[in-house]
């Protein structure tokens, strides 16, 4: 550990990215700058939780967060633009390994994905990697096409729309 | 992202709310199609069949091609640019989180610092 204390701020390397590496999964990156144990504490307390996973800037607001960091524990986060239409973000821990490894379903539809989440610690810093896996292409198709709950549906509806409009086009 | 979906979204409503441009994904989806045998199948002026699918171009439902004096319509790629954009959206979701993130991570860091002084005094 360095002595003197004080750090440089965080290097612009720190870069978040996010790639579709498959038909079903999406896997997103970043590194902290503080050894595992302490991103992992921030993932698993909702205490601290809440303070991160409703940025002000994105216009969000967590109006509850639940997280029992156990396996079979259950987490539940409420959040909205506006408090009287809350969206919630449930579902269970299914591995918990201390500062390395967490898994957990998200069981809002049965096309929900799951999400493993690993911290590598290097150097004094942590490689976080976050892994969905979705169940199908078409379900990581559709949240593609309406991140947000309200959207994908209206979207589901368009596209019935549309294949009742195409059967009726060749009808005529 | 919101603001983005909608607009599209009321573009392609929009777009759709036209029982000849229906027809024309429709037809489209099965082949391509010069401007000319749209207007032909449709029963439809060229420059009838041109505001439409200038309104279904808009939309991102269609992209068209010149080639020579022929414009050929095709299905629009909006899926992909829906993707892309989606995807670049979800990650400024997650640098936004992981800001703040970064901020709990020195707390607890200082925190523990603090605390490891203690117990060694």
């Amino acid at each position: 550990m360095d002595a003197r204390g004080e750090r440089e701020p965080t290097p612009m390397s720190n870069r978040t990215t996010v790639e579709r590496k498959s038909e079903r999964e999406l896997v997103v990156t970043r590194t902290f700058d503080g050894p595992a144990h302490i991103v992992f504490e921030a993932w698993t307390r909702p205490a601290l939780l809440k303070r991160w996973w409703a940025p002000k800037s994105t216009g969000m607001s967590l109006l509850s967060c639940e997280a029992d960091v156990r396996v079979g524990g259950r987490y539940r986060f409420e959040f909205g633009r506006e408090a009287s239409k809350p969206m919630a973000f449930f579902g269970r821990y299914i591995e918990v390994i201390p500062h390395s490894r967490l898994v957990w379903t998200n069981d809002e539809s049965d096309e929900g994905s799951v999400t493993t989440v690993t911290f590598e610690e290097k150097g004094g810093k942590t490689l976080l990697v976050m892994h969905e896996l979705y169940p199908s292409k078409e379900a990581l198709d559709g949240v593609i096409a309406g991140m947000e709950g309200g959207m994908c549906e209206t979207f589901e509806q368009l596209d019935e729309l549309l294949v009742t409009l195409g059967a009726s086009a060749g009808r005529s | 992202m919101v603001q983005y979906t909608q607009a599209r979204f009321d573009a392609s409503f929009a777009a759709l709310s036209d029982a000849t441009r229906r027809g024309v994904l429709e037809q489209l989806g099965r082949a391509d199609a010069s401007i000319t045998e749209l207007a032909e199948k449709f029963h439809m002026t060229l420059t009838g069949m041109k505001k439409h699918v200038g309104i279904l171009e808009e939309a991102g439902l269609v992209a068209t091609e010149k080639v020579g004096r022929v414009r050929t319509c095709k299905l629009g790629l909006r899926r992909l640019e829906e993707e892309a954009a989606w995807i670049e959206s979800y990650r400024q979701l997650w640098d936004a989180r992981f800001d703040e993130l970064d901020k709990v991570v020195e707390d607890l860091k200082r925190k523990e610092k603090i605390d490891g002084r203690k117990r060694r005094a």
